[in-house]
């Protein structure tokens, strides 16, 4: 099982903060294609992957990033602090 | 070193003079401190921060170690604030110690640049006219390739 956290507008867009999901995804991107199969809301969050970031286990990473032994995988668009 | 995420307000001059007393060896101490701002063209009723927390926090440790990594900092300060706020208010704040003023202020700057883009905030603005996510700019980006 991996925790799933979604924040801003990718939260809106699928309607909750965070999920856990049993998957085998390989890779960032797998577990991206599982989800978008899921339901259009999904589809649509992640239907331009250039407008989303990614972290696996709260580092920034790539959506080519291996999940093995990851608990946690967030999705969210690009940061503005400051 | 250290690094606060909370939701409530802070008092700027108190944090500052708090982080420049108790040393004698800091020649230079900058402080940067980001307001939020209303734009007459587009009234702004407020700002909500969203955040990661557990993330946020290893994020800006991370972008503070190396700015102390790559200059000669006695020091360095981040507060952060997450939740609502209204225009005037405070949404953060730098302070870099140095023994010169040149290392204090690159410091600062690369502080900001960082978390800019790297540390997990998002901002929305509730405005008169509607809500909108604030969107990353090419240029906040661009920023980081000078370091």
């Amino acid at each position: 099982m991996i925790d799933i956290l979604y924040f801003a507008w990718v939260r809106e867009r699928i309607g909750l903060a965070r999920e856990q999901v049993d998957t085998q995804a390989a890779t960032v991107a797998d577990l991206v294609a599982e989800l978008r199969a899921r339901e259009e809301r999904y589809a649509l969050a992640f239907s331009d992957l250039s407008a989303l970031r990614v972290a696996v286990d709260q580092d920034l990473t790539d959506f080519d990033a291996p999940l093995a032994g990851a608990r946690e995988v967030a999705f969210f668009p690009p940061m503005t602090g400051g | 070193m250290r690094i606060v995420v909370q939701e409530n307000p802070f008092d700027l001059g108190a944090e500052a003079n708090a982080f420049a007393s108790g040393r004698t060896d800091m020649g230079a101490i900058v402080t940067f401190s980001g307001v939020v701002r209303d734009d007459p063209a587009h009234p702004l009723r407020q700002m909500v921060i969203e955040h990661y927390p557990g993330m946020t926090e290893k994020a800006l440790e991370k972008i503070a170690a190396e700015a102390q990594a790559r200059w000669s900092l006695g020091d360095a300060l981040v507060i952060h604030r997450f939740g609502p706020m209204q225009p005037g208010e405070m949404i953060m704040m730098v302070a870099t110690a140095a023994p010169h003023r040149r290392d204090a202020f690159e410091a600062a700057e690369y502080l900001m640049d960082y978390l800019k883009s790297r540390a997990p905030f998002w901002k929305k603005e509730q405005g008169v006219e509607g809500d909108a996510w604030v969107a990353a700019k090419d240029e906040d980006e661009d920023a980081l390739t000078r370091w």
